[in-house]
């Protein structure tokens, strides 16, 4: 069970996350997008942006260094190998735009036991090196409660 | 490609975008590295039947960023997209040979003439079945 006292709790900021021309390319391909707003930085120029800006779920990859702070805590109690994704957004002030270096501060919104589940809520609030907001990403993780099996083994081992 | 959208010119219920996917297992390892995502689930067989699953998924985010791509697509220049989430409620397996055939419908599901906002509603299905919830995406015009 993830340790509900981590609600509230807000990680170190992330060391900074240049956002590369080439890695929003790549992430632009893997997620199947033609629009050339990613791909090709004239044309986004032409858009009124300074580079290729990056598609919607980019962020997740910013993100990523942030639930790895949660699932390193100790004291959180989250098991990863009982993990699944809940849900996922995004909230934009504006895109990512390739140059960008973007910082990521994690807070832990809510913990929720349900049914001998845990949903953990991780709000990634990500901004520029001004300082300004881009976007926060908010995940739910749902951590799945132990087999009755793995139970019976927590309890002889304690 | 389609015509640039107009917002004024947008209805509630209007299919704007519709999409093919054929999520093969060549894609998913492209995404884990563009993502990041290495789980062993979205590439091993082994792994994923250990732990009780079909056989290789989809990564959810992959899903998720590839239903976003055709509504995003869509956009264009006219807009960006302010939000977007969705939830994950079923896996997507992606067969060795033949992948995983998914279809995106990209739906107005609400206006904001104030804030010339459109609400994206995705439909993204495979096996006859939806596999992400709410998945909507908020597009912000110029």
């Amino acid at each position: 069970m993830v340790n509900p006292e981590i609600q509230g709790r807000v990680y170190p900021p992330t060391q900074p996350y240049l956002v590369g021309r080439e890695k929003i390319r790549e992430f632009a391909r893997a997620v199947l997008s033609e629009s050339p707003l990613h791909l090709d930085s004239e044309a986004a120029r032409q858009a009124g942006y300074s580079d290729v800006i990056a598609p919607p779920t980019f962020a997740v990859v910013v993100q990523e260094a942030t639930l790895a702070q949660l699932l390193a805590d100790p004291e959180a109690g989250v098991d990863f190998t009982r993990v699944v994704h809940g849900d996922q957004r995004f909230s934009y002030t504006r895109p990512i735009v390739a140059g960008d270096e973007l910082t990521a501060t994690l807070t832990i919104a809510a913990v929720k036991q349900l049914g001998g589940h845990s949903m953990v809520t991780a709000s990634s609030s990500i901004s520029d090196a001004a300082g300004e907001h881009v976007v926060t990403a908010i995940s739910t993780l749902v951590v799945r409660a132990p087999e009755p099996d793995d139970t019976a083994a927590e309890g002889s081992a304690a | 490609m389609s015509t640039a959208p107009v917002f004024d010119q947008l209805s509630v219920g209007d299919t704007v975008a519709e999409r093919e996917l054929t999520l093969t297992r060549d894609r998913l390892v492209r995404y884990a590295g563009a993502s990041g995502d290495f789980n062993p689930i979205h590439y091993r067989d082994d792994v994923a039947e250990a732990v009780g699953l079909p056989g290789v998924l989809a990564h959810g985010m992959l899903t998720m960023g590839a239903a976003g791509a055709v509504a995003a697509d869509w956009l264009g220049e006219s807009g960006w997209v302010q939000d977007f989430q969705s939830r994950f409620t079923r896996p997507v397996p992606v067969d060795a040979v033949a992948g995983a055939a998914v279809s995106v419908t990209a739906v107005v599901g609400a206006l904001d003439t104030a804030a010339r906002t459109a609400r994206i509603d995705l439909k993204v299905v495979f096996e006859g079945a939806t596999v992400l919830g709410k998945a909507q995406l908020v597009a912000a015009f110029a």
